[in-house]
This record gives C-alpha cells, sequence and structure tokens, in this order.
C-alpha cells in the first residue's frame, strides 16, 4: 500500500483496505495525541491550510495534527485578507501555497474544488470540504469513532436521521459503512430523504438501507444513532423548517427506549437536535468523535508524508 | 424498395456540397439545430429538417442538410453528444466525400456546462469542463469535478 504523496479528495480514493490500514495507524496516535508522548516526526514539514469557508473542528484538528506531530502551519481561516479579495483565482493560490508547504489542506464553498487543486498541486491536497460534496477525513473520522466504540462495523446496526438528502457526511459514511457490513437504516422526513442514486448504490454493494420516517421506531435496534443538522437554509420558510426541525430530538425521554450501550454521533456543530441533556449520558460521544479527527488527521499527514510509515512516532 | 429509398419521396433535393446529417434520434434534430447555432442569424444557405422520417436502422429518424458548410470536429463531437447514432456526410459535387459515425469520447472537455451552479468549474479558474460518458444511450454524463451527472445535455452545451 502506498500513500506517500497521495491526494485525498473523496473517500472512495481508498481501497477498504487502505482505509482499515488508515485507522489501524490512528489508533497509534492516541498517546501523542494526547499529549502524553511527544513527537517530531514530520519536523520541517509545512502544512498549508487554505480555509475559504469558516470551519472550526476542521481546521483546528488538521493544525492540531500537524503541530503534535512536530509540524508547521502556514494559512489563513477566511478568505478576506488574502488575494482572493482581489480577485485571485483558486489555482494560482494553489500554485502558490505548493511552493510554500508540503501538504495542502483545502476547505472551500464550491464542489470540485478539491479535485481542481490537485490537478494544480504537485504536493499532496486534502479535501476538508469543498461545498456539498466530499468531506473524506471526518467519514474517516466517524469510521474510526465507531469501531473504536463499537468494536467492529460488520453487523452493527447504524441509524442515520436528520438531512440526509443535502448533508454531505452521510452520503460518504453509508457507503463506507456498507463497505464494511454495517445494516443501515435512514430516519428522515421524505423530502430529506438519503437520494435515491445513493440508495441504489447501496443495493448494488449487497447492503439495502431500511427506510423509516419515524425515529422512536427505530432507535430499540439501534447500535449507532448517527443525528445530523436539519439546515435552515434549505427551507423555503420558518414554518416549514420548524415542522420537520421538531422531528427528531434526542433527548433523554427517546433514549429510554434505546440499547444501553448505544452510541450517539453527530458532526456538529449541533442546534437543538441533541438535548444539552444528552451530554453526561453514556450514549454521548460527540465530542469524543471531534477529538478522534485529530487522531485520524495526524495518521494521514503522516502516511501521506513519511515514506513507507507505520505509525512509529517517536 | 428499402426505407432508405423511401426518404428521397419526401422530395428534398440532394445538395451540391455540404453536410447531411443522418440517423439523428427522432425529435432530436431541432436540438442538433441549436447546437449548430443555426435559427440564431448568420446562416447563409439553405437548411433542410426531416423530422420522423421511416428509418432502415430504427425505426424513425430525424434528418437535417446544411448546405455549403461542413461541421468541424468539435460540432461533430457536440452532435455526438445528443444523437449517439447520427451519421455523418460530408457531400462535395454532389458525390459523398466522406462518410462517418459520430463517435462519443470516453472523455467529454469542454463542450458542455456543469449543471450545478455551485460546480467550481462554473468559476472563474484557469479550467475547461471535463465530464464521463456514464450511459451512452441515452447519453449521460458525470462531471469529473464536482459529480453531479446530467441528463438534459442539450441545455448544457457551450
Amino acid at each position: 500500500m502506498e500513500f506517500m504523496g497521495r491526494d485525498v479528495v473523496s473517500i472512495k480514493d481508498f481501497s477498504g483496505e487502505e482505509i482499515e490500514h488508515i485507522l489501524d495507524i490512528t489508533k497509534k496516535m492516541h498517546p501523542v495525541a494526547e499529549g502524553e508522548k511527544k513527537s517530531n516526526i514530520l519536523e520541517g514539514k509545512v502544512l498549508a491550510s487554505l480555509f475559504y469557508e469558516p470551519s472550526t473542528r476542521t481546521r483546528l484538528s488538521f493544525e492540531s495534527a500537524m503541530l503534535r506531530l512536530g509540524g508547521s502551519t502556514i494559512g489563513f481561516a477566511e478568505p478576506d485578507n488574502t488575494s482572493f479579495s482581489k480577485g485571485e483565482t483558486m489555482a494560482d493560490t494553489i500554485k502558490m501555497a505548493e511552493s510554500y508547504a508540503d501538504v495542502i489542506v483545502l476547505r472551500h464553498p464550491n464542489e470540485g474544488a478539491a479535485k481542481l487543486a490537485s490537478q494544480f498541486s504537485s504536493k499532496p491536497v486534502i479535501n476538508a470540504g469543498d461545498g456539498a460534496g466530499q468531506h473524506p477525513t471526518q467519514t474517516l473520522l466517524d469510521l474510526y469513532t465507531i469501531k473504536s466504540e463499537k468494536g467492529k462495523i460488520k453487523d452493527i446496526n447504524v441509524v442515520l436521521v436528520g438531512d440526509l438528502k443535502y448533508g454531505r457526511t452521510v452520503h460518504s459514511l453509508s457507503y463506507v459503512l456498507a463497505l464494511f457490513g454495517a445494516n443501515l437504516t435512514f430516519v428522515a422526513p421524505n423530502l430529506m430523504q438519503m437520494p435515491q442514486e445513493i440508495i441504489n448504490n447501496l443495493k448494488e454493494m449487497g447492503k439495502t438501507p431500511a427506510l423509516n420516517e419515524s425515529l422512536y421506531e427505530t432507535i430499540s435496534d439501534a447500535d449507532v444513532l448517527y443525528v445530523t443538522r436539519i439546515q435552515k437554509e434549505r427551507f423555503p420558510d420558518d414554518e416549514e423548517y420548524l415542522k420537520v426541525a421538531g422531528l427528531y430530538k434526542v433527548d433523554k425521554a427517546l433514549l429510554k427506549n434505546a440499547k444501553e450501550n448505544l452510541i450517539v454521533m453527530h458532526p456538529l456543530p449541533r442546534v437543538d437536535e441533541i438535548a444539552f441533556e444528552v451530554d453526561s449520558t453514556q450514549h454521548a460521544v460527540y465530542f469524543k468523535q471531534a477529538k478522534n479527527g485529530v487522531m485520524v488527521r495526524m495518521a494521514l499527514l503522516g502516511l501521506l508524508l513519511i515514506p513507507d510509515f507505520d505509525g512509529g512516532v517517536i | 424498395m428499402d426505407k432508405g429509398e423511401e426518404v428521397k419521396e419526401f422530395k428534398v433535393t440532394p445538395i451540391r456540397n455540404g453536410t447531411v446529417i443522418d440517423h439523428i434520434t427522432c425529435n432530436t434534430a431541432l436540438k442538433v439545430l441549436k447546437i449548430l447555432g443555426i435559427g440564431e442569424g448568420g446562416v447563409n444557405s439553405t437548411v433542410s429538417v426531416l423530422m420522423h422520417v421511416p428509418s432502415s436502422k430504427t425505426d424513425w429518424k430525424d434528418v437535417v442538410k446544411i448546405e455549403d458548410r461542413e461541421l468541424d470536429a468539435k460540432e461533430v463531437d457536440k452532435i455526438a453528444l445528443i444523437a449517439p447514432f447520427a451519421t455523418i456526410n460530408i457531400i462535395r459535387n454532389y458525390n459523398v466525400a466522406e462518410k462517418h459515425r459520430v463517435e462519443l469520447p470516453e472523455i467529454v472537455k469542454g463542450i458542455v456546462k456543469c449543471a450545478n451552479l455551485n460546480c467550481i468549474t462554473n468559476r472563474q479558474e484557469p479550467v475547461e469542463s471535463k465530464f464521463n460518458i456514464i450511459s451512452r444511450d441515452p447519453p449521460k454524463l458525470k462531471c469529473w469535478y464536482c459529480e453531479r451527472e446530467i441528463e438534459d445535455i442539450s441545455e448544457h452545451m457551450v
């Protein structure tokens, strides 16, 4: 398996075996991510973090991952103070960043931006989210969280709830969960249900998902409940939004019907789809999930920048 | 009498020089005209359009004859995207000088705009559009950048 110098645009850039290898390396990052051990394996390497759109977790966790491994970071967190505001194309910015850094992390509001960037850079480009398109490191950290919490992915019951139509994280997550043999249930009102194209792909993979509009009907069998935010801007008016937004509130009353070891995940930020009272229950893993983002990104940076990286960090 | 000969009964006279686009998917001729910019002015020769004509290969077809104009490769590629079984006949002095079927390439570059307005190729970036062909009949494209699928291709021709 060769990772050195590769671009990471979509989760489909990796085979199942390669994804498993990334998750194995991720586990080895734990002591360094926790600050228990120090590492300088990326000393002298520079990460350019180009964020054309706001982000909290993704940007900070990439930068933290690079710093924890002894590397440095440059970049911008919003494009207003850059040449972008003077009309510079992204392609020109990428060509410049390529000469300043060893790896480029890109968040951009337009779909396909990371693919385009990868054409203009000889250094690896990691997609940190392109519009409603791909966000492969989110998928990797979600998968790592499920695997580390449940011990396996095959045959576990995963319920995905919320905005399944537009939510970019759930599309690629469904694909990898099916790839590793999980059973999928999609809970959403018809208008927000998973696109048919994705359902058809899952069927072709031999994993026909169950569709439901009721979270109460599905919660008792779930091993993992993956909640996404319903985005207000998708609805024509507030009234329509409130009808749907109120449909799926995860709270202690709902979780009374759940398995004791059910885990509740969320890519964050949340609005009100998970009640704060859930944070203190054994079910809540969403903050841990965000923390796992640092380890996954450390593993990926090591694999892309160090030849034959095996997770050795000292 | 075969069906090919029946076309002659429509009394569209043979052309001296130009292009005959034959075996156009039935009811697609008007889209072909649009792609070739016919109807938008600047046409100085006769254009004949036959729609819903009996065909020897399929049940029905359309035919377009354009006098005094030979299509270039880019125009032929565009026609292939909406009429994948069309044949191009270049006529010189009443004779068929060249005849070939249009061919759909594996990758379509620069002749179709992505239908996704939020695709990076619809921004001011120094890159031409690029699509993979995911279905040949009917032709369907998938943007190489944003992965949006496009079915109504003629609506998005550059």
